[in-house]
């Protein structure tokens, strides 16, 4: 039986990856964020997942305003890397895992989640920067990926409630798929940040920390923050954090907290990097 | 007056703006394929020719008014893409929208960034 045995929920900034990309993490500016990283790469690395599942959301790149899917999976055996305008990162091609990817597809779709399946997409910084952050520079990434893309781009987004039940019904259908896999779930994007308008370089420090310390013991507030709270208080951007709900609903109740760490700024964001585990199973 | 618009500085991606930035949007999105950069550089009027912009949507561009891209249904994510044409970074075009130099906005985000204070609503802006 396949099970989720943790998350972990990143910002996707993508200044963060072309740090990484042109060798200037061990500068003044970016040290202390990477700093920080090490010990989620080293968690991850322990924990060895077969797969992972990441919940982000594409920005214009395998998606466009021609088709916005609020959910959409990626079932492909492969996923490239997006040329955003820079050209594409220079990272490993993602290799799907099909065969989860299907069957959750299907059992999401028969529990009432009516996910868009891809056969074929790219993936953007929100899936590489998250990547790139916690398993460092690779030749080839640990272990299959499965995309998991969210719409929160064009008004509306799905709401908080929604996206933490899209993860409790990623939890159930884990469970019924029949091989004997370890599944991390990583939620992505925010925290606070704006990046357009008049307002753009907004930060909340104090909302992005009772959103970190919430996450774990009292998700219900975090679950029914409207729309409008996010975008007044953590900038038009930070609405991205519901993202972060999918993974939270995709853990049980009473996960533990591992490690976490926030820092400011990454370009025009805050960021936060936050390490859920469920408790072993007991006999 | 929608509450989301009741916030200053910000323009929420809704049905009004993509309904009204979709060709714009979508010229943007084009950039992501190297040959059409490179198109769009040699001559930036005849490559937009291919959309139905509107003359605000064309003058931004050719001005490069960041803000002014927005204000005539441009989302953040697609006039990056003219940004990464020209080379420039995310940082370069929010300082630009928000009318201060690169440098003064890049100090504003060490040392913690906007403040949430006076930047909630219309009123308190005011």
């Amino acid at each position: 039986m396949a099970r989720v045995v943790a998350g972990l929920a990143t910002s996707h900034v993508p200044a963060i990856g072309a740090a990484m990309d042109l060798g200037r993490t061990k500068e003044p500016y970016w040290k202390p964020l990477f700093d920080g990283y090490e010990p989620a790469r080293k968690w991850l690395a322990d924990l060895n997942p077969d797969v992972i599942i990441i919940v982000y959301n594409d920005h214009g790149s395998a998606f466009s305003l021609e088709v916005i899917p609020t959910f959409a999976i990626g079932v492909a055996e492969k996923f490239l890397p997006a040329d955003e305008g820079w050209g594409p990162r220079p990272v490993p091609a993602v290799h799907g895992h099909p065969g989860l990817a299907w069957h959750l597809a299907e059992s999401l779709i028969l529990n009432e989640f009516d996910m868009t399946i891809v056969n074929e997409m790219t993936v953007d910084h929100g899936l590489t920067v998250p990547l790139s952050i916690a398993c460092g520079e690779q030749k080839n990434w640990p272990c299959p990926v499965i995309p998991l893309s969210v719409n929160v781009v064009q008004y509306p987004p799905p709401t908080g409630k929604r996206c933490f039940d899209l993860g409790r019904a990623i939890r159930k259908s884990v469970k019924t798929y029949d091989k004997d896999l370890k599944v991390v779930v990583f939620g992505t994007g925010g925290m606070s940040h704006q990046l357009h308008g008049e307002r753009a370089g907004l930060i909340n420090s104090k909302f992005d920390k009772n959103f970190l310390a919430d996450l774990t013991r009292n998700p219900q507030r975090l679950i029914e923050l409207p729309h409008i709270e996010y975008v007044r208080e953590a900038g038009a951007e930070g609405i991205e954090m519901v993202m972060w709900l999918v993974m939270r609903g995709a853990l049980d109740e009473n996960a533990v907290e591992i490690y976490q760490h926030y820092h400011v700024p990454a370009s025009n964001t805050a960021t936060g990097l936050m390490i859920l585990e469920n408790q072993p199973l007991t006999v | 007056m929608s509450e989301f618009e009741d916030i200053p500085g910000t323009y929420l991606f809704d049905k009004d703006r993509c309904h009204d930035g979709y060709q714009f949007n979508m010229f943007c999105m084009s950039l992501v394929k190297p040959k059409n950069r490179q198109a769009f550089r040699s001559d930036e009027a005849s490559y937009m020719d291919k959309w139905s912009l509107t003359e605000s949507q064309r003058r931004s561009v050719l001005e490069r008014d960041w803000l002014g891209m927005i204000k005539a249904g441009g989302n953040i994510y697609y006039t990056s893409k003219i940004a990464a044409t020209d080379g420039r970074s995310f940082q370069f075009v929010a300082a630009a929208m928000s009318g201060v130099p690169e440098e003064e906005y890049r100090s504003m985000m060490m040392a913690g960034g906007r403040p949430v204070e006076g930047n909630r609503s219309k009123r308190e802006a005011d």
